[in-house]
């Protein structure tokens, strides 16, 4: 017989090994998926998982991806930690493209060393206003945060289509809805010759350093987890709430106010109307996997990245729809949540001994 | 100016058919809700029901099977849900987020063959009497029985919290799951239900939007409507009644944008599209912030996993 116990405490090993077993039966499931739609299963994972980053300009292109992703969840992890619920990066990205392209466009004309760092700021700034707005609402008005953060989304993306149709649309664009093209000097140097990976990958390292440095060696990042665990302790204790809600906000959206910049100062180099295809909501799904540690959050956004790239050539070579990207997203935050039970629960067979 | 009173009842029931989706929804998720889960999937729900209508439809071309097979469609993916959350404990937020990304990806998945291929019409109920009263026929008559079912839930479900057994025991086990464990009630069973019945809901919300209010097959033709219907349940203050309210006013927030285009009103398309969520969040703030009010109200055991020993 087998009995459900549960545990003393959580087992670390579990805790990150989870996510891989998460991703096995991720594939298992994908597999079943592609086998009942008709496609031999190893073949669609091959063309899926494998065929995308098999070259030099794939994994260039695996990289280009991961970064956003990264960065993202990165900035999220410090309000999931703490238990604050910002669903809006998405949201917080566009607003960040938005303010950095507004600002690249004032110098469109122009050179210089000192633009790039102003728009990539103007990026970050755009990406705490934006986010600060459920902040705000949370701590003074005691408005819920999903909700205010997941609208917001909608109107950003409005606001960006308004302005690349109609005030800041390109004046010899043929009414084309984008923007000027953004002068050299305002953009992400590439790294290679021939390949898009560019200079933003930077900026996700650096807040993956920067955050571990938080979470594990500072106060804060004490105080993060304490309220993370229980507010009622995190009160006992005197932490200033409200100030920590709004911090934890603000590094998220400048950290999806980057992910904006590096999306339109990098290959696009313009504003147009899709500046992201969904990363914010994307690495809501990576910082879970990577279990908000920052070291774990690159491995997670590295697979993740894979399913974007994986829904492309398995459209094109397969006619696959491209959205079977999004089915894996959904089917490993499904299985990391269930794989969880292992961490509080565990089986214990009991021998049927007379 | 001289205003044509049958046009203001035109005008009437097409906001009315814009709230259907959204009272449907809304008093899914708040039976859901009632008895302690926040089930975020709504807008994935919604979906599936959306593209199973459809496909349904276009497939055995009965309307019956298409509608009930949206709802059991709704059921089946609140399934996932209600196992991961009421049997594997998982966190509320994160299950209903990824119920949403997945329940987008499988609908474009499956919706693929889907579309461009047009609806089928759906029959409405009281066509003669559509020109007996001035004003009031356009919104009493000539509407599909999805409409006057849509119109009808919230009362039966206020009836059902308030006078029913069975609904006195939703709101106990929301909002004290412990107690309502050592009356003998078994809570998984309960809240199982009552994802289940949200799922059929959502799943009916989009088969009316795919098959009867424009009836084709877009990609993401929710648009955010399940979202909407989130927090409309917030609005209501988990009061049915109150959805039928908000549902109103989001409907007409939606109709006036045609209406204000076509008047020739020169205010960008995209600001009267941001208008809905503009004034969601507005509203969120004006009733948030009387905590008392929002705590009286809220069940208590919202969005909190219950785990019984045995």
């Amino acid at each position: 017989m087998i009995k459900i116990v549960k545990r003393d405490q959580p087992s670390r090993a579990i805790f990150f090994l989870t996510p891989v077993l998460a991703i096995f039966l991720t594939l298992v499931a994908g597999g079943l998926i592609f086998y009942i739609l008709g496609f031999k299963p190893f073949e669609a994972l091959k063309f899926f998982f494998i065929v995308p980053i098999a070259d030099k300009y794939g994994f260039s292109e695996l990289l280009l991806k991961a970064t956003p992703l990264c960065l993202i969840a990165i900035g999220l992890s410090f309000c999931f930690k703490s238990n604050n619920w910002n669903i809006g990066a998405e949201g917080q990205l566009t607003f960040g493209a938005i303010v950095s392209g507004g600002v690249a466009l004032l110098f469109y004309e122009q050179q210089g060393f000192y633009i790039l760092p102003i728009v990539i700021l103007a990026g970050a700034i755009g990406g705490m206003l934006y986010a600060s707005i459920p902040a705000i609402l949370k701590t003074y008005f005691n408005t819920n945060e999903i909700l205010v953060s997941l609208m917001l989304v909608y109107v950003s993306k409005l606001i960006l289509d308004y302005l690349v149709v109609g005030p800041w649309s390109n004046p010899e664009g043929f009414n084309f809805p984008e923007t000027r093209q953004f002068s050299d000097s305002a953009r992400l140097p590439l790294l290679f010759e021939g390949l898009r990976i560019h200079a933003g990958i930077f900026l996700a390292l650096a807040a993956v350093v920067i955050s571990w440095f938080v979470f594990y060696k500072t106060y804060l990042g004490f105080q993060m987890k304490v309220s993370g665990f229980s507010l009622k302790t995190a009160k006992y204790a005197g932490y200033k709430g409200k100030k920590m809600i709004i911090l934890v906000f603000l590094i998220s959206g400048a950290c999806a106010g980057l992910a904006g910049v590096g999306e339109i100062t990098g290959p696009i180099g313009q504003l147009h109307r899709e500046v992201s295809p969904d990363y914010g909501f994307t690495a809501i799904i990576v910082a879970f996997l990577g279990r908000l540690h920052p070291v774990g959050i690159i491995f997670a956004s590295l697979v993740v990245a894979i399913t974007y790239l994986g829904a492309e050539t398995a459209q094109i070579f397969m006619q696959i729809p491209k959205y079977t990207g999004q089915v894996f997203q959904g089917m490993i935050l499904f299985f990391l949540l269930a794989s969880d039970y292992l961490l509080f629960f565990k089986f214990k067979f009991i021998g049927s001994k007379k | 100016m001289i205003i044509d009173v049958n046009f203001v009842g035109l005008i009437i029931a097409s906001i009315m058919a814009s709230a259907v989706p959204l009272i449907l929804a809304s008093c899914g998720e708040l039976i859901t809700e009632r008895s302690g889960v926040l089930n975020l999937g709504v807008e994935g729900m919604m979906i599936i029901g959306a593209i199973s209508g459809f496909a349904l439809m276009t497939v055995t071309g009965n309307l019956i099977i298409a509608v009930f097979g949206a709802m059991l469609a709704g059921v089946l993916i609140s399934t996932i849900f209600a196992f991961l959350t009421q049997t594997l404990i998982t966190n509320h937020v994160a299950t209903g987020l990824a119920l949403t990304i997945f329940g987008i990806g499988i609908s474009a998945m499956i919706g693929k063959n889907f579309v461009g291929i047009p609806g089928k019409e759906f029959p409405i109920l009281f066509e003669s009497l559509k020109d007996t009263i001035p004003l009031l026929s356009p919104i009493l008559f000539g509407h599909s029985i999805v409409f006057y079912f849509a119109f009808a839930l919230p009362f039966i479900t206020s009836y059902f919290l308030k006078k029913t057994k069975i609904g006195l025991i939703v709101r106990a086990v929301g909002d004290s799951p412990e107690s309502a464990s050592n009356q003998g009630i078994n809570v998984k069973l309960v809240r199982y239900a009552c994802i289940l019945y949200g799922g059929a809901m959502c799943g009916l919300a989009g088969a009316y939007l795919s098959m009867i209010y424009t009836p084709q097959w877009i990609e993401n033709m929710t648009g955010g409507r399940g979202w909407i219907a989130l927090a409309l349940v917030v609005f209501s203050t988990w009061n049915p009644i109150k959805i039928l309210i908000g549902a109103m006013i989001f409907g007409g927030l939606t109709i006036i944008q045609f209406h204000m285009q076509a008047v020739g009103v020169r205010i960008p398309v995209q600001f009267l599209t941001a208008l809905p969520y503009i004034v969601t969040i507005i509203v969120l703030v004006v009733i948030s912030r009387d905590s008392r009010k929002i705590r009286l109200s809220t069940p208590s055991s919202l969005g909190k996993s219950f785990y019984k020993d045995n």
